[in-house]
């Protein structure tokens, strides 16, 4: 077993003072596959309905899962629900184009995957001249630098991916006030941003998931939550909603335990929950990353897996197929990598964008789990990617 | 003769103590707290599983006891797992259908390596072992993180695995085998000559050094020797729980700690390697036992930092309790 570093906890500690302020603009601020030791929140744990739940916003989330998005069907990262066009006149420039990137950091392999598409992306387009990358590695003070420099470096747009939201705010703001600004993954406390690009969001991905279990588990059978680490808001939000469609259909959650995204942790926990008060008769799970280790437990145990909920990593949906499991993939895409650049060529030829660039946020299910899974990817893929046709796929993203 | 029985009996506590008896009382605490939380645990198959997941914490304290015995400690064996993981996982990466026991002996070889260079740095270069081995763990935390970006390519191949997940015969897993072996290798080591010139050197490394021990070569085989537990227990935990880019988070404090719950005085000189071996078991029992009672993952640090205190507290007491008194009681000084 292993645990958060002291550094972490003493980070934890040193941010719990913002952390109020953090709360009131969190759920529409999606971190995807965050690490957790580097957002900064509340260290409180989300039993009953935490102080990140917003109804407004998971009423708005669950809805949005049943519409269809504008835009083609076969590119989601084109997609959008209910935009609200904002005039990009202004910012309309001929001639090369050079694009900039403040990235939050690629600490995970959702991010290692993001940077990638990203890339790819501005390779298919000849405008685009120059692209510069900076990388804040995880950190805040990293990234208001970042942002501070490449404001000075002839940018004619700013692409962020902001760290966390509220330390980075100040940055952004200024920024925006010297080129166009786009947002995506998190967000922040500003709307001077021309377009923040974000798919629905963590209370459908944590919803989604649990109605599944609803559906494929008997009444009154027993739920093992598995979080990675408290006070993290879209996990908070995954896993508020998550607690509602158990509560309302009666599923008792026996066992709500943090792994801290370690799979050897993972694994002795499920391992212990096996044993323990009579089993268990399904596993939610707020990220995918430890899902393989959480499917191992039960076989080591020697007993079957119940379903259980995992994302669109290749080893989990490799297991899903090879052990026939009863699963269900929520995701949090990293197709939403290449849209930054979609809306930057728009901008600046003067086309409309929307304000909020709602992304769909697909579900991978038994059904079309074959299209997803690639056994030529590596383990640690997203399939969710929408690299396909890009510019060295496979090889370029590990596959062969 | 009233006193000299007390001094007698205080001896038998002052050794019972050095042996490390607090460490079994404290294991067989917390089995029972364990059970009372959870009466199957004491089942055969899962016993072995807590046995099995056990194993490399065991091995890196057996190793850790080393260098902490001989007057060390080593932080780097914690990031030397994490290297051992990834290295696997990209060596099966980059070689697809290499044999295991190739890919094993590789990552033996590289952690007695590692282990080596940090005896270096001690004995040659005269660096603290704790700032020494700070900075390899740095270097090897910042090495991983620079080539794998946070994401380790690869995967490991099922067979490689099995040495951490599998079972040797019946359901007696290859991780508590191997976790034998290494126990019971340390042990004979610890009773051979080269036990006790670790044991003085630790105590007094000058006087070791007057003795004719030679104190640069005792460093380089503790650490060279912390390097391979490491790597074997990078192997297990690999094959336990995969490929991860964190896999030895924490290890070495946690190895540190064990050793220090066995008894063992830091600074070196006094310690069993059973007791230190014990410590790695309480405290994944007593992690086991913080899990069936919910406790957050996150308090699991704070257990462990007040035990390491009160561990060391209690061994100090002890110790100057039983050596002052007789001092002021008896004239003749201690026994």
């Amino acid at each position: 077993m292993r645990r958060t570093n002291l550094s972490a906890v003493a980070l934890a500690a040193g941010t719990l003072a913002v952390a109020s302020a953090l709360t009131s603009c969190s759920s529409d601020v999606p971190t995807g596959e965050a690490n957790p030791g580097t957002s900064t929140s509340a260290a409180k744990t989300g039993d009953a309905q935490s102080k990140f739940f917003e109804q407004a916003e998971y009423d708005k989330q669950l809805a949005l899962r049943n519409k269809t998005p504008q835009g083609p069907a076969d590119r989601p990262w084109e997609q959008m629900f209910d935009p609200q066009m904002v005039q990009t006149d202004k910012y309309k420039k001929s001639g090369g184009l050079h694009l900039c990137f403040s990235n939050a950091g690629v600490f995970n392999p959702w991010r290692q995957v993001g940077l990638k598409n990203i890339r790819a992306e501005v390779s298919q387009h000849k405008e685009i001249t120059e692209f510069t990358v900076f990388d804040g590695q995880g950190k805040d003070d990293k990234q208001i630098s970042d942002i501070q420099e490449l404001t000075g470096k002839g940018c004619d747009a700013l692409i962020v991916s902001p760290n966390t939201t509220a330390t980075l705010t100040p940055a952004v703001t200024s920024a925006c006030g010297k080129l166009p600004v786009i947002v995506f993954d998190r967000g922040v406390d500003t709307d001077c941003p021309v377009t923040f690009i974000n798919p629905i969001g963590g209370y459908a991905y944590g919803a989604t998931a649990a109605e599944f279990l609803v559906q494929k588990v008997k009444p009154g059978g027993k739920i093992l939550a598995l979080r990675i680490s408290p006070g993290v808001d879209v996990l908070e939000n995954r896993w508020s909603a998550a607690k509602l469609a158990f509560d309302k259909a009666g599923l008792k959650v026996a066992d709500v335990q943090f792994t801290e995204g370690d799979t050897a942790k993972t694994k002795s926990i499920v391992a212990d929950a096996i044993q323990r008060s009579g089993g268990v008769d399904g596993v939610w799970m707020d990220a995918g990353a430890t899902s393989v280790a959480a499917v191992e437990a039960f076989e080591d145990a020697g007993r079957d897996v119940p379903p259980i909920t995992g994302e669109d990593q290749q080893d989990f949906l490799k297991v899903w197929k090879d052990k026939k499991l009863t699963a269900i993939a929520p995701t949090y895409p990293t197709f939403q990598w290449r849209t930054p650049i979609i809306a930057a060529l728009r901008i600046l030829a003067g086309q409309p964008v929307p304000k909020e660039w709602k992304l769909p946020q697909p579900t991978i299910t038994e059904q079309n789990l074959g299209q997803y899974y690639k056994p030529n990817m590596p383990p640690l893929h997203y399939a969710m990617c929408g690299c396909e046709n890009l510019p060295g796929f496979p090889q370029a993203w590990g596959g062969k | 003769m009233t006193a000299l029985a007390v001094d007698i009996r205080r001896e038998g506590l002052r050794r019972a103590l050095q042996a490390g008896a607090p460490v079994y009382l404290l294991l067989a605490a917390l089995l029972v707290a364990i059970a009372v939380a959870d009466p199957g645990f004491f089942e055969p198959d899962r016993l072995l599983a807590f046995a099995k997941r056990s194993a490399p914490l065991v091995i890196l304290a057996a190793g850790q006891y080393l260098v902490i015995v001989s007057g060390g400690y080593d932080l780097s064996v914690g990031s030397l797992v994490t290297v051992g993981v990834v290295v696997a996982a990209e060596t099966f990466n980059e070689f697809p259908g290499a044999p295991w026991p190739a890919v094993v002996a590789l990552l033996l070889a590289g952690g007695a390596l590692v282990g080596l260079a940090n005896g270096l740095i001690v004995a040659v270069l005269r660096v603290p072992s704790f700032i020494a081995t700070l900075g390899m763990m740095l270097i090897l935390e910042g090495a991983v993180f620079y080539w794998t970006q946070g994401s380790p390519h690869g995967s490991l191949p099922e067979d490689f695995r099995a040495l951490g997940r599998g079972n040797a015969v019946g359901s007696l897993p290859w991780a508590v085998v191997i976790c034998l072996a290494v126990g019971t290798a340390t042990v004979l080591l610890m009773r051979a000559a080269f036990g006790r010139t670790l044991l003085a050197t630790g105590d007094n490394e000058r006087a070791a050094a007057l003795a004719g021990v030679r104190v640069a070569r005792i460093r380089l085989a503790v650490f060279t020797l912390s390097g391979l537990a490491a790597a074997i227990a990078a192997v297990l935990v690999g094959g336990f729980s995969g490929i991860s880019a964190q896999a030895g988070r924490g290890d070495e404090f946690e190895a540190i700690t064990a050793v220090v719950l066995g008894g063992a005085a830091l600074g070196g000189g006094a310690g069993s390697v059973v007791a230190a071996m014990a410590g790695a078991f309480s405290l994944q029992a007593l992690f086991t036992l913080l899990n069936l009672h919910g406790v957050s993952g996150a308090l699991e640090s704070t257990v462990q930092g007040l035990i390491v205190i009160a561990a060391v507290w209690l061994g100090a007491v002890n110790w100057s309790r039983v050596r002052r008194r007789p001092a002021t009681t008896t004239p003749r000084g201690e026994a």
